[in-house]
């Protein structure tokens, strides 16, 4: 018991100070790499809770993909990132006062919170049986049942997410020669060879 | 030393203060703005894998999938956004974004 708590601290307190170094850092590659840091350290409390695929799936979504994704962003792009840090002391009052107002509100919250008695009939309990003895077993049981349609609707965002990055980012560059399948195949014979008569001796 | 439920909301509440936080420190860079966006949605799933875990309903978890879904979707589109601006405008000061005069 008291290992977890000591993981716990662990995650938490690299969580939230990775997390703190992601909106402070000088150099927007390094605010990638503590995001990065920041997702090893939630998927560890993901796995403090029971919740391992979860876990992994934080793992390979947001580190292998998302986080991958930023990080050629802005290695990519030849962004003067001086120039846009200038004017950041301006801010900093009002985002303390709003931050610091918001935590405070969100503690009040969460100390002043108990879970209702009725709420217990109305939870879809962790199954015990053997098909579902594992955290995936169990999740993919309900996945697949239960939230179908939204399994699906997800699935559809994603598809739409994925056209709608690659037609935004494709561009028609001009003085590119691309194969045209309808020229290629509706030629004809006779402006595709010729035969011509050589004399001996004299060449064409 | 025991972990409650109580110490996983206060992480996410951290978090979710300090994703927002970011917005206002990074007002002109928007790369800065979607990873705070990112932070803020971290905190949400611990949220909600606090209380599925918790209160012993594996539907939080389900739903913490959908919100990964969903801020997978957006980054993407956002990044796109960004890169395609980018080659336009030659920056990415979002200050400096009032075209539309929104």
């Amino acid at each position: 018991m008291i290992l977890s708590a000591l993981a716990f601290y662990l995650f938490a307190g690299i969580a939230v100070l990775s997390g703190l170094m992601v909106i402070t850092a000088r150099n927007p590659v390094h605010s990638v790499l503590f995001l990065i840091l920041a997702f090893f350290n939630a998927a560890g409390l993901f796995v403090l809770l029971g919740a391992e695929f979860l876990a992994m799936i934080l793992v390979v979504v947001y580190v292998g993909a998302v986080a991958v994704l930023f990080l050629f962003v802005v290695m990519m792009l030849d962004i003067n990132f001086a120039a846009l840090r200038r004017g950041i002391r301006q801010h900093l009052a009002l985002g303390l006062a709003v931050g610091i107002v918001l935590l405070a509100e969100l503690v009040i919250v969460v100390g002043a919170w108990a879970v209702a008695p009725e709420v217990a009939a109305h939870t879809a309990p962790i199954v015990n049986s053997a098909v579902t003895a594992t955290n995936t077993q169990a999740l993919g049981a309900i996945l697949y049942t239960r939230y179908i349609y939204a399994f699906e609707g997800s699935g559809l965002i994603l598809l739409v997410a994925m056209i709608g990055a690659i037609v935004l980012t494709h561009r028609a560059r001009a003085g590119v020669r691309r194969q045209v399948i309808s020229k290629q195949i509706s030629r004809s014979r006779a402006e595709t060879i010729e035969v011509v008569k050589v004399p001996t001796g004299h060449g064409i | 030393m025991e972990i409650g439920l109580a110490h996983y909301l206060i992480v996410a509440a951290l978090l979710f203060t300090l994703g927002i936080f970011g917005i206002f420190l990074n007002r002109r860079n928007v790369i800065i703005i979607l990873m705070s966006i990112e932070l803020m949605l971290l905190a949400v799933n611990i949220n909600f894998v606090a209380f599925s875990s918790f209160l012993g309903d594996l539907t939080g978890q389900v739903f913490a999938m959908f919100v990964l879904t969903v801020a997978a979707a957006e980054a993407a589109i956002g990044l796109a956004i960004l890169v395609v601006y980018f080659r336009n405008r030659g920056t990415i000061a979002v200050e400096d974004i009032n075209l539309m005069r929104g």
